[in-house]
């Protein structure tokens, strides 16, 4: 990670839908930097907002019922507000995408080679023939076998692993300085993900281009993050590198999310802890913080909205919305000793009594 | 503890057709190739393996909704391999399913009422006893019974597959075949359901077959676990010794792809990736399946099927070069008559012709 100027800035950024039922704010008030070079793990389950964010950032949730507010930076560019022509010359040459599902998002009719060579030639002059070559050469350096043939293969005639190294071989074609990934293993068997995972790293990492990984899965988060945003309903809850959300998380969302994986390396509990209650409508969302109706250590404070701020006494870089202080949180995380988790409610309120808080 | 269905070298091929103009079989997909294992009332069995590798046809066939090539199933001692019409109308009953789309697998045109009510209406339970039993049901699994009149879309994806499992629930089957039940939700909804599944199999005394990829779910619910690959067991094992002492270098290598969540673990770890894909099941390799991609195969791995062997504590699998087995237990293994008719006699010689393999 590098201290200097961030490449991407996205200040109090707003989304909203016009629907049927209401209005809904997918993103709301979303704040966060990327650093040159850096992984930055947006996790949170469906519906929180992660994809929205993401695909905002490229222009691609523009529609007539959308509205957005706040800002993102790309160097002195303001996405937000930037023309479709603007756009079109960042998207793919600076700010690239890698979808989930490879068998929608290429081209069913075109020959995979000729997909990369199209992205190549709309950013860069250059001939057929040379950007054919690109191709290849690109095939190649995401693991294709034999690219000089699977260049004229159709997606179908593909694996999902190999279209999605098609996927990321589109992504990486004009050298961007940031990808976006939504997702991209997901779809993939656990061996095929190990093998892409590792592969997107090798390639990120010779590149040098900064990855903001879109993800529900924590176990590849580990994997490959340096920082991590953890999402609820349309809003960062909690911020922080890697490790600090993982050894000292401070908001009980993300205890919940840490404690509701099955884990191979421990032994297996009786029952699997869990996130009581559902998540809430976008369209009607609780007053002040999000989690307050299914969290058990909820009281009065959170009938106003924590703002998302440093709370760790010597972490700067960890921020997080909950009015809890940094004390009693590390005191309530704990299901058993050394075990993450949210507590089901009936279970703190009867050791409410007692503790005396 | 009686068994509750038995299946002896079931096998299901898939005809593939083609040829010009005379239109013939030009070849078979292997997706269920020699499986033999049984199922004891009140318990959990895994099926685990990647994508194509058979389990989801292996489910079917085992719910009759698919007609075996070959082997028999054996469901509470009767023979209901070829059973038709009425003849498997009483099994049908006893045995359930519950999808992995909970959007794809309720009907959006019908009320939770009905959808719940469907395989009573069926089997012959009169309308007042039914909404009874509706109401009763949704109770069970979590949800209130005031959504009887609801639509599938009203409800989230956690909801809907609650809304799944009344269904299986509604003929108070014996068996419930679960089809990769969570891997469609999130997380936390996950675990939910995953509680909910154990309660009912406590509360009913039900026998799961649960069907998934992801190992560390299956690990959570099983007692047994078979790991499939290619249409073939090739690991039958107590739930803990799978992960403990994997014999087998494919459910090695599936464990070893798994990140784990803790990222010091994690970086310590040192990670395997196992290369190449799963061939293509028209065209299976010879002897082992899983020969092209194994790190210890030798030249008996290529042409000779191993059997299944089995370990001490019923630990069966399948591989000439069983790892983390000491030369005494492999010695003391004995051939299982799971094995495939078609495995070959060699016993399986201590594993670790490869350099770093014994640990």
């Amino acid at each position: 990670m590098s201290s200097a100027e961030p490449i991407l800035r996205v200040s109090d950024l707003e989304v909203s839908f016009a629907t049927d039922e209401g209005l809904v704010r997918a993103v709301d008030g979303v704040t966060f930097e990327l650093a040159a070079g850096e992984v930055l793990a947006v996790v949170g389950e469906s519906g929180c907002g992660k994809s929205v964010t993401a695909m905002t950032l490229l222009g691609l949730t523009r529609s007539a019922n959308a509205r957005f507010a706040g800002a993102a930076y790309y160097g002195d560019t303001e996405l937000l507000g930037a023309s479709d022509a603007e756009l079109q010359q960042i998207r793919g040459a600076e700010i690239a995408m890698v979808f989930q599902d490879s068998a929608s998002s290429l081209n069913p009719v075109q020959r995979v080679g000729r997909q990369i060579a199209e992205q190549i030639q709309a950013h860069e002059k250059v001939t057929d023939a040379q950007a054919r070559e690109r191709a290849i050469e690109l095939l190649e350096r995401v693991g294709i076998p034999n690219a000089r043939k699977r260049v004229d293969a159709y997606p179908f005639e593909m694996s999902g692993g190999m279209r999605q190294r098609v996927m990321i071989a589109l992504a990486l074609s004009c050298d961007p300085s940031v990808l976006i990934a939504d997702e991209p293993t997901t779809a993939l068997d656990v061996t095929i993900q190990a093998q892409i995972l590792e592969r997107f790293r090798e390639l990120v990492a010779q590149m040098g281009a900064s990855v903001i990984l879109v993800t529900h899965d924590l176990g590849v988060v580990t994997d490959i993050a340096d920082r991590i945003a953890v999402m609820y309903a349309g809003r960062i809850v909690e911020q922080g590198a890697l490790d600090e959300i993982f050894y000292d998380p401070q908001h009980p969302y993300t205890w919940g999310l840490l404690g509701s994986i099955p884990r191979l390396d421990r032994p297996r509990p009786k029952r699997l802890p869990t996130i009581p209650g559902l998540p809430p409508s976008l369209a009607d969302r609780p007053q002040g913080c999000h989690l307050r109706p299914r969290c058990p250590h909820e009281f009065d404070q959170c009938a106003k909205t924590p703002p998302l701020v440093a709370r760790v006494p010597g972490a700067a870089a960890h921020l997080d919305r909950c009015w809890l202080s940094c004390d009693r949180k590390r005191e309530l995380r704990e299901i058993e000793p050394g075990v993450i988790g949210l507590r089901g409610k009936h279970e703190v309120e009867l050791t409410k009594g007692g503790a005396g808080s | 503890m009686s068994s509750l269905l038995e299946v002896e070298h079931l096998t299901m091929h898939f005809p593939v057709r083609g040829g010009t103009v005379i239109d013939r079989q030009v070849a078979k997909v292997h997706a269920v190739d020699d499986v033999t294992f049984s199922m004891v009332e009140g318990e959990t069995v895994g099926l685990v393996g990647e994508s194509g590798c058979g389990k989801t046809t292996l489910s079917r066939t085992l719910l009759r909704l698919l007609e075996p090539t070959g082997g028999t199933i054996r469901f509470r001692g009767t023979d209901v391999t070829h059973a038709k019409g009425r003849a498997l109308a009483p099994m049908r009953r006893q045995m359930q399913m519950v999808f992995q789309d909970p959007y794809a697998s309720l009907n959006p045109r019908k009320r939770v009422g009905q959808i719940i009510g469907m395989p009573l209406a069926l089997h012959g339970t009169k309308r007042d006893a039914r909404e009874e039993r509706v109401a009763e049901l949704l109770e069970r699994v979590g949800l209130s019974p005031e959504h009887i009149n609801r639509f599938p879309h009203e409800f989230s994806g956690g909801q809907r597959q609650r809304i799944g499992v009344a269904r299986a629930l509604a003929l108070e089957p014996r068996l419930i075949i679960l089809d990769e039940p969570v891997s469609a939700l999130d997380v936390s909804i996950q675990a939910q359901i995953v509680n909910l599944l154990e309660d009912l199999q406590e509360a009913l005394g039900l026998t799961y077959l649960f069907v998934a990829h992801d190992l560390s779910v299956v690990r959570h619910v099983s007692d047994r676990i078979a790991v499939m690959y290619l249409g073939k067991i090739m690991e039958l094992s107590p739930a803990e010794e799978l992960y403990s002492k994997p014999i087998h270098p494919y459910a090695e290598a599936l464990l070893g792809a798994i990140p784990i969540p803790d990222p010091k673990e994690n970086r310590e770890r040192e990670r395997v990736v196992l290369p190449g894909e799963p061939p293509n099941p028209m065209n299976p390799p010879s002897g082992c399946v899983f020969h092209p991609r194994c790190e210890y195969a030798t030249d008996v791995c290529r042409s000779v099927q191993p059997p299944l062997m089995e370990y001490a504590g019923g630990h069966l699998a399948a591989c000439h070069h069983p790892l983390n087995v000491t030369p005494q237990e492999v010695a003391m293994a004995k051939r299982s008559p799971a094995s495939p008719l078609s495995a070959g006699d060699e016993t399986p010689s201590v594993a670790a012709p490869v350099a770093d393999a014994g640990a």
